[in-house]
């Protein structure tokens, strides 16, 4: 009845005190009390998103001129912010969507908070280009909307329309799915509130699941219908993310090479801020067992791949450059590697293309330190990264009397970091009140990931070909699993 | 469940703890011709609407109905605006540029497909913010896996009958509940 297994696999849900109770108990803890850390965390972070709100409020009263761009450079922080944040944004789905489909288990562990990260990433990202408009109160008419004049419709042949509507979707769909998830577990929490509020405010927003098996088998037809479809959203939104560059005509812009490497990076980065932020919430909400060395491992394992994919685009890049013959795109890398951003273009080869290939060695790859300071070296490589795209191919154009040099002001960096502290706030608030491990697909894989099953096997079979029991191995394999 | 007859209040309710021993049961109570009115478990159980001899769902089909409506939408909305509506010469390109029609048509089709299943699903579900559901045991949503047995037409002597059945197939738990009308 069970899916299969093979016993060597090391258990998603360790401890051998844990049974369904246990689990729901666990995993609704971080909702059920309350704590100083907790605010202090979230006052400080939202103080953070009131000034990003006024930093906003003052781009807009005085305008874009506030911001470093100039007439060369139209284009810097605001979009590398954009391309930033959306490509964070892309590991939730990826998590939820593309490992569902291959049924990678371990993704019961890190999808709700990777779903939720999407969505406020996406959140974040949405603002850059919106505040970039200027003329902000105008902002709806990037959509098709009937007009008097005309009416003059949208330019359907434009990539930054696209963008428009491949954002909005992603955005909308991820929603969808994440909340379609959250409804069972909300339910969870409603079934065992206390107070009368709590109680009804939980119900509310569980839409009154009831968890009968009609309801079940319409929620798994639901999600994996979402799954099939977020798995090809995903990776359409940043293939057209990266068409905003791709189809200009401006030296290192113009590459076809960009929708795979911008697909590669921004899984790359989202991996990263999830681990990023996984790793301290286990840590604070005690969710050592759920998010276990094995998760940790098997996202190092697609931040090397994706990282790794990235490097190769970063070379190929260049080679083109220099085998096409093209005066002017040579001209454009030679100001990447050595021209007056040359520093940028290290740390962005130094954070994405060296930093991961420590993750071959598995001893590293299963440490904590090393995995969270890397993740965070991948963030800053992949803003940098997105940095030399934009400024790097727009400071020295056709004609160098107008080759300028990008500096921030107080408002791009108020912005910048005032985007994080949404980022981080908007979290808070979901782990504290929002179930951040998916607590009804944790359960679905107990019987075959958890530790208890997987000795409650080893003991009906005996020892005689190996397994897991606790977190010692016996068998012949011993050698090859032992590494914890 | 059965929705053809009024809302039943009167119940027998039977629980489990252990998702293989209750497939199990639900098989042989199934056999033996006692009617399941609902089940209920914490998580998607697998092979659960199999043994309940449940249909498959046919949600994914409205989902590829939706996702079709999106795709003609965007491909006719497109169509209309460039060559019809508003023709525009970008640079003495051609008025109906199909390719630069793909990726949003792509999206819209995502989109409504996306929305449409999941309202759908809402829909049928019958799920929606506000909703009071009948909580048959708190502890489904826990560690529980419930079997609930309509028991208004049920003599005392079937309910026995029922509750036996239960236990014998290992049940942890077998217990009455009564809602008021309208609860």
């Amino acid at each position: 009845m069970h899916a299969y297994e093979s016993e060597f696999r090391e258990p998603l849900i360790n401890g051998m005190d844990k049974n369904y109770t246990k689990i729901t108990d666990d995993l609704i803890a971080p909702v059920e009390r309350n704590s100083t850390m907790w605010w202090i965390a979230t006052l400080l972070t939202g103080a953070g998103s009131l000034f990003f709100v006024f930093c906003l409020g003052w781009t807009v009263w005085f305008g874009i001129g506030t911001w470093g761009l100039n007439k060369t450079v139209g284009w810097a922080w605001d979009i590398t912010n954009f391309v930033w944040w959306i490509g964070i944004g892309h590991a939730g789905t990826l998590i939820s969507a593309i490992l569902l489909l291959f049924r990678q288990r371990y993704r019961t562990g890190i999808n709700r908070a990777a779903e939720a990260m999407t969505i406020f990433a996406v959140i974040c990202a949405g603002m850059f280009p919106i505040f970039h408009m200027g003329r902000v109160w105008d902002a709806g008419f990037i959509f098709p909307l009937p007009n008097t004049r005309g009416p003059l419709w949208v330019n359907f042949n434009s990539p930054l329309l696209w963008d428009v509507f491949a954002i909005s979707t992603y955005f909308s769909v991820s929603l969808l799915f994440w909340y379609s998830g959250l409804m069972p577990d909300f339910g969870t929490i409603r079934d065992r509130a206390k107070g009368k509020w709590r109680k009804y405010i939980y119900n509310l927003l569980s839409f009154g699941w009831q968890g009968n098996a009609r309801q079940w088998q319409r929620f798994e037809s639901l999600s994996l219908v979402l799954a099939g479809l977020s798995t090809p959203l995903v990776l359409s939104v940043h293939t057209i993310v990266s068409f905003d560059f791709a189809t200009s005509v401006i030296p290192g812009w113009h590459t076809t090479i960009f929708p795979p490497y911008f697909v590669a990076g921004a899984i790359f980065s989202g991996f990263a801020m999830v681990e990023t932020l996984m790793l301290i919430s286990r840590k604070l909400f005690n969710l050592e067992d759920y998010i276990t060395i094995n998760h940790i491992e098997s996202m190092n394992k697609i931040i090397v791949l994706t990282g790794s994919i990235v490097g190769i685009a970063y070379l190929t890049e260049l080679f083109i450059a220099w085998y096409s013959g093209f005066l002017y795109e040579q001209f454009a890398f030679y100001n990447r590697i050595l021209g007056k951003y040359l520093w940028a273009y290290y740390i962005m080869m130094g954070c994405n293309v060296i930093s991961p290939q420590f993750y071959w060695f598995k001893k590293l790859r299963r440490n904590l330190w090393v995995t969270f300071i890397l993740s965070i070296f991948v963030n800053i490589g992949m803003w940098f990264e997105r940095f030399v795209i934009i400024v790097t191919s727009l400071a020295d154009d056709y004609l160098p009397s107008s080759w300028a040099y990008f500096s921030p002001t107080w408002v791009d960096i108020g912005i910048y970091t005032g985007s994080m502290s949404v980022f981080l706030f908007l979290f808070l608030l979901f782990s504290r009140f929002f179930p951040s491990l998916a607590i009804a697909e944790v359960k679905a894989i107990f019987r075959i990931s958890s530790e208890v099953a997987k000795a409650e096997r080893a003991k009906k079979e005996g020892a005689t070909h190996g397994g897991f029991v606790g977190m010692q191995t016996v068998g012949p394999l011993d050698k090859d699993s032992k590494g914890n | 469940m059965s929705a053809t007859t009024a809302t039943p209040n009167k119940f027998v309710i039977g629980l489990w703890d252990h998702e293989e021993v209750y497939l199990h049961a639900i098989e042989h109570i199934r056999a033996k011709g006692i009617q399941i009115y609902d089940s209920l478990t914490p998580f998607p159980v697998h092979g659960l609407e199999d043994a309940l001899g449940y249909k498959e769902t046919r949600l994914h089909t409205a989902g590829f109905f939706f996702g079709a409506t999106g795709t003609t939408l965007a491909l006719s909305f497109m169509t209309w605006v460039m060559t019809t509506n508003y023709p525009i010469n970008f640079g003495g390109k051609p008025y109906w540029p199909v390719p630069s029609f793909i990726p949003i048509t792509f999206e819209l089709t995502v989109l409504f497909a996306a929305w449409g299943m999941t309202l759908t699903y809402l829909v049928r579900n019958k799920l929606w913010p506000g909703r009071v559901p009948r909580i048959y045991d708190k502890r489904t949503t826990d560690d529980r896996f419930a079997l609930v047995f309509d028991a208004e037409a049920l003599s005392e002597a079937d309910i026995t009958s029922i509750k036996d059945v239960c236990k014998k197939e290992g049940a942890v738990e077998v217990k009455d509940k009564v809602f008021e009308a309208g609860e």
